[in-house]
């Protein structure tokens, strides 16, 4: 009786022999060659846009970082190290500024982020697709008008101030400089929360994505292996959904060190961030080296803690 | 032999009630504690929302100075006369037109890449992979200015040219990581299956491997004009004071006065894409329902 | 109809049943609903500390529900749930002395087979965590790979970190939920042997649930056959094979042939049953004691063809049947053949190479010893049971039973040209192909 079935077994598996002749002879020296010069064919135009206005700029930011002279007189390449210096003993509390936020910023979000996606992944059942798109709809309107409408929320005369002097959080945070005296709107603390607010999404997207593709069975097993829904959590789910809390973080820290629309329409002149400098130095001061010498900062900067945290969260194959 | 064989069945012994029998009695705590997550989740919600809210709320202002920050009286005007604001409905077309551009250019570029990227092994690959992912690790400030540096080395003037030049870049990344996604998910059997039935590789293409890519393609273009359409930063270098997007307009208007026309486009985009999505979802789930 | 209730609990009380032992696993009166929906309908069960126990049914039977009420992943709607004297319905399933074998493994992915298995162990404290874990990949024969991460096993590889996982916590009981589902037969057949080896060595409880009533018979000392939410019959392989209680058990385990028939006369310990045309006798310990009409079961293997004449005292034959269709299957050749009124049976005749091969339209005689005759009460579906899984269709060589690939209603209008006076003549045993 069981050569029936048997054969059965053998006649499926037919139809993905069949596919053997296709998989061999993109194998074949000929076709591997053919395969990829298409590759590079259907690679070359965007590569080379990337190259031509990615890599390229670099270079030339670079290079402008190392000129001197003005925009009347023209620049020639001198090589000046000291704009590097002077610029950021100049502007180091922008600088610092900036990652603090950033870091803060982050911090917020992911802790923000993660149950909002652990509760739309693993608990929302049949509202997963209704909460994920009220996770994108703020982006449905311009993050700009969206961030001068936190200028209304934290209005100085507005029930969200009220709640805090009521309160007298208002109190705790002016004593801690987080804001000024009377006043949520134009302070530090008005500041990290538009960031945290703008980045949130990325926080909470690849979490979700993370998040979502974790087989609810573990979680049962890990419970079945005595393991406390604490335990649970830092032994399985947190583990495994660690590629979702890189890639969180640095798309919410990336972007919030460079950011300069939030400190500038909720912040005051003390909370200055670096990109406002930069591009004040570029667009107002005309001053090419020194914004292209702290612009090329930034960027190294961020590349070097990119490249420490992603070795040190142990998922490089996040690429 | 017996007929009836039930060796055990009939030894369970009856006990009392059990405790754990029946829905258990929940104080309010554990009632909260049970649920935190969803408070912690509402409040998120809250957050992130409110603003979109007030947006809406306040395109029906009538603010008595130039600015559009507390709530004076309700009004229509501002819908009846979306473009009352001077030089506001110029920046949206401008702003339309740089990202229906960038996205058809940088939805091509980045669908081409992604099909080399996910399909063909090749010599470079990892590098290209490293230089596809900078642009969206890299901020936006550093991007705009060492592409400022680019265009005054050259000599290029500034303007829509140079504008859409930096959004192609931006968002091409975008387009290729999406696109990449949704053709790595595909099982690449199909494409086997068609070649077993007959069709050349351009037929498998065109009939099996592009209708299941297009939904990928189609995020794609839908990221890259969003991208596109909302940037600022980027756009801010590269404009010259002739080329105005929407976003410099908002920004300019943020320290000149805010229009009330501002929250009425704002109210406007929020819910022609809230529209757009809620239809999608119900033709997908009508196509799911009656296809499969 | 007595067979779907709760009826054998009342009967016979063999000698083995005994009070519950010390740790034996409880289940009274244990129900699930899911809204209207009863997936698990007021089930008693004692299964003994150390069995090798299976709950096998079609997939909806309640049999994974009540397995995951038992290690605490669902909560009962009613009744309770123990071991030995304890109860634990009410634990949550971390505090329970429960471990399961997942369906899909659930092997934890970022973690290596060592600290897979040591899992359990480190939530409990438990000392000597290196050696008790040594000790069980030794037995699962995982040693060499106790450094790789699942993503870097076969399926049966797989399965052995799955089971060694469970088996280190040295759980009471031990749920294995559809453990072979994944494996391709061959393997499957490994595993069984291998499962059963382990089983004997470290003594714990299993609790085995399957869809596959051949993995059931090869393993389980005891097997409850559930359908809709209850226990159908209960009892060792062989008891249920040889003496089903139900249609649903007839057809679900093994194959059978069902035939209306109606009880004409009992003389002592024999019963004459009128089938359409002729009659047959059976023992009267196999017919429902009370019963007008039956059904009339017998299991396709027990069934000899040959002429009429060769027929001893004792022997039940049937004359004129037709034969439609011959499998030749090498260990036996499966025939496919219709009676005078019209209905399907099917016979199985081992290769021994005494008989001659017969051919489609060979007229027949059907013969078997009147003491393989069975009836069961024809209130019941004689469809009930019939495996329609083709995932079930793998069977083995020497077991003698087979399952249909189909479900094997013979259509009405056949029926009608029986003598009928019973209820419809419905074929169990499916037609092959």
């Amino acid at each position: 009786m069981t050569a029936a079935p048997v054969q059965l077994a053998e006649a499926g598996g037919g139809p993905s022999d069949a596919g053997a002749p296709v998989r061999s002879r993109r194998r074949t020296g000929k076709g591997r060659r053919r395969s990829s010069r298409m590759a590079y064919l259907l690679l070359t135009p965007g590569l080379l846009w990337l190259a031509l206005f990615f890599v390229v700029p670099m270079l030339f930011l670079l290079s402008q970082s190392l000129q001197t002279g003005s925009v009347e007189q023209g620049y020639r390449l001198t090589f000046r190290l000291a704009t590097y210096t002077d610029a950021l003993s100049t502007f180091s509390p922008q600088f610092i500024r900036s990652f603090v936020y950033a870091f803060l910023a982050t911090l917020l979000a992911l802790l923000i982020g993660y149950p909002l996606a652990y509760a739309i992944a693993i608990k929302a059942g049949r509202w997963k697709s209704l909460l994920l798109v009220m996770v994108i709809a703020p982006f449905f309107t311009s993050f700009l008008i969206r961030t001068l409408a936190w200028q209304t929320i934290l209005a100085t005369d507005g029930p969200v101030t009220g709640f805090f002097r009521v309160t007298h959080l208002l109190s705790i945070t002016s004593g801690l400089g987080w804001t000024n005296g009377d006043q949520l709107l134009s302070s530090p603390l008005a500041v990290v929360a538009g960031l945290t607010y703008n980045f949130l999404p990325f926080m909470t997207l690849p979490l979700f994505a993370s998040l979502d593709r974790l087989d609810p069975r573990l979680l049962e097993a890990s419970g079945d292996l005595y393991a406390s829904p604490a335990e649970t959590f830092r032994r399985v789910t947190l583990p495994i959904s660690m590629p979702g809390v890189v890639a969180g973080t640095l798309l919410t820290f990336i972007p919030a060190a460079g950011d300069y629309i939030n400190s500038k329409l909720l912040g005051n002149p003390n909370t200055t961030m670096i990109g406002q400098v930069i591009d004040g130095q570029f667009l107002r001061v005309l001053d090419y080296p020194t914004a292209a010498a702290l612009s090329f900062t930034l960027m190294v900067t961020i590349v070097v803690i990119v490249a420490i945290y992603v070795r040190r969260a142990g998922t490089e194959e996040l690429l | 032999m017996s007929a009836t064989t039930a060796p055990r069945v009939g030894t369970a012994p009856v006990r009392p009630p059990s405790t754990g029998q029946g829905p258990r009695r929940r104080s309010p705590w554990r009632v909260l504690r049970e649920n935190l997550i969803w408070v912690v989740a509402a409040g998120a919600f809250v957050f992130m929302l409110v603003p979109n809210v007030i947006v809406i709320i306040f395109s029906f202002n009538r603010p008595n100075g130039r600015f559009n920050y507390t709530w004076t009286r309700f009004s229509f005007d501002a819908w009846l006369h979306p473009c009352a604001a001077p030089g506001m409905c110029d920046s949206l077309g401008l702003s339309l037109k740089i990202g229906l551009l960038a996205t058809a250019a940088s939805t091509a570029l980045g669908t081409m890449a992604a099909f080399a990227l996910a399909r063909h092994r090749f010599r470079g690959r990892s590098s290209t992979n490293l230089l596809v992912f900078m642009p969206m690790a890299t901020p936006e400030v550093v991007m705009g200015s060492s592409l400022l540096t680019l265009f005054i080395g050259l000599g290029l003037p500034l303007g829509q040219t140079t504008i859409l030049i930096a959004h192609i870049m931006f968002c091409v990344s975008f387009v290729i990581v999406t696109v990449k996604a949704r053709i790595a998910s595909l099982d690449p059997r199909l494409e086997q299956a068609a070649a077993d039935l007959y069709a050349n590789e351009t037929q498998a293409f065109l009939r099996i491997t592009l209708p299941l890519v297009a939904p990928g393609i189609a995020a794609g273009a839908l990221l890259a004009f969003s991208l596109s359409f909302d940037d600022y930063i980027i756009t801010n270098f590269n404009a010259s004071s002739s080329s105005i997007t929407f976003p410099m307009y908002v920004w300019g208007a943020a320290s000149k006065g805010t229009p009330v026309q501002i929250n009425v486009i704002g109210t406007a985009m929020f819910l022609i894409a809230l529209t757009a999505v809620g239809l999608g979802q119900f033709v997908a789930g009508r196509r799911r329902r009656f296809q499969w | 109809m007595t067979a779907t209730s709760k009826a054998p609990a009342a009967t016979g009380a063999p000698p083995s049943a005994a009070p519950a032992g010390a740790g034996d696993l409880v289940l009274s009166a244990l129900s699930k609903r899911f809204g209207a929906f009863v997936a698990v309908d007021e089930l008693d069960l004692v299964i003994p500390q150390g069995s090798f126990f299976a709950l096998l049914g079609p997939s909806g039977c309640g049999k994974t529900t009540t397995l995951r009420m038992v290690a605490g992943l669902e909560d009962p709607t009613t009744g309770s749930i123990s071991i030995g004297d304890e109860d634990i319905t009410a634990r949550k399933a971390y505090q329970r002395p429960v471990n399961t074998v997942f369906q899909s493994y659930a092997l934890f992915p970022h973690m290596t087979v060592r600290d897979n298995v040591a899992f359990g162990l480190q939530r409990r404290r438990q000392k000597e965590v290196r050696r008790q874990v040594d000790e069980v990949l030794e037995l699962t024969e995982l040693t060499t790979l106790a450094g790789r991460k699942p993503a870097q096993l076969s399926g049966g590889q797989q399965q052995r970190v799955a089971l060694a996982r469970a088996v280190v916590n040295r759980p009471a009981v031990l749920l294995l939920d559809e453990p072979l589902g994944a494996l391709d037969l061959k393997l499957r057949r490994q595993m069984q042997v291998e499962l059963k080896r382990i089983q004997n060595e470290v003594g714990i409880t299993f609790v085995h649930v399957t869809h596959d009533q051949e993995e059931a018979m090869t393993m389980a000392d005891t097997i409850a056959v559930m359908n809709a939410g209850r226990v159908e019959q209960l009892g060792s392989p062989a008891d249920l094979y040889e003496n089903p209680a139900t249609t649903f058990a007839a057809n679900f385990l093994g194959q059978s042939n069902l035939i209306a028939a109606t009880i004409a006369g009992r003389d002592g310990d024999r019963v004459r049953l009128d089938l359409p045309a002729g009659s047959v006798t059976a023992p009267a310990g196999r017919v429902p004691p009370d019963a007008r009409s039956v059904w009339m079961g017998v299991r396709p293997e027990k069934i000899r063809l040959g002429p009429a004449g060769d027929a001893r005292a004792g022997t039940n034959v049937m004359a004129g049947a037709r034969v439609i269709d011959v499998s030749f299957i090498g260990v036996s050749t499966q025939y496919l053949v219709r009676t005078p009124w019209d209905q399907e049976l099917m016979v199985f005749e081992q290769n021994q190479g005494v008989s001659r091969l017969h051919r489609p339209g060979d007229l027949v005689d059907l013969l078997w010893a009147a003491e393989h005759t069975f009836a069961l009460d024809a209130a019941q579906d004689a469809s009930a049971g019939v495996i329609i899984d083709p995932d079930a269709v793998a069977e083995p060589a020497g077991a003698g039973s087979g399952s249909a690939s189909g479900p094997a209603r013979s259509d009405p209008a056949k029926s009608g040209s029986g003598s009928g006076s019973s209820g419809p003549v419905r074929a169990a045993a499916g037609a092959q192909k």
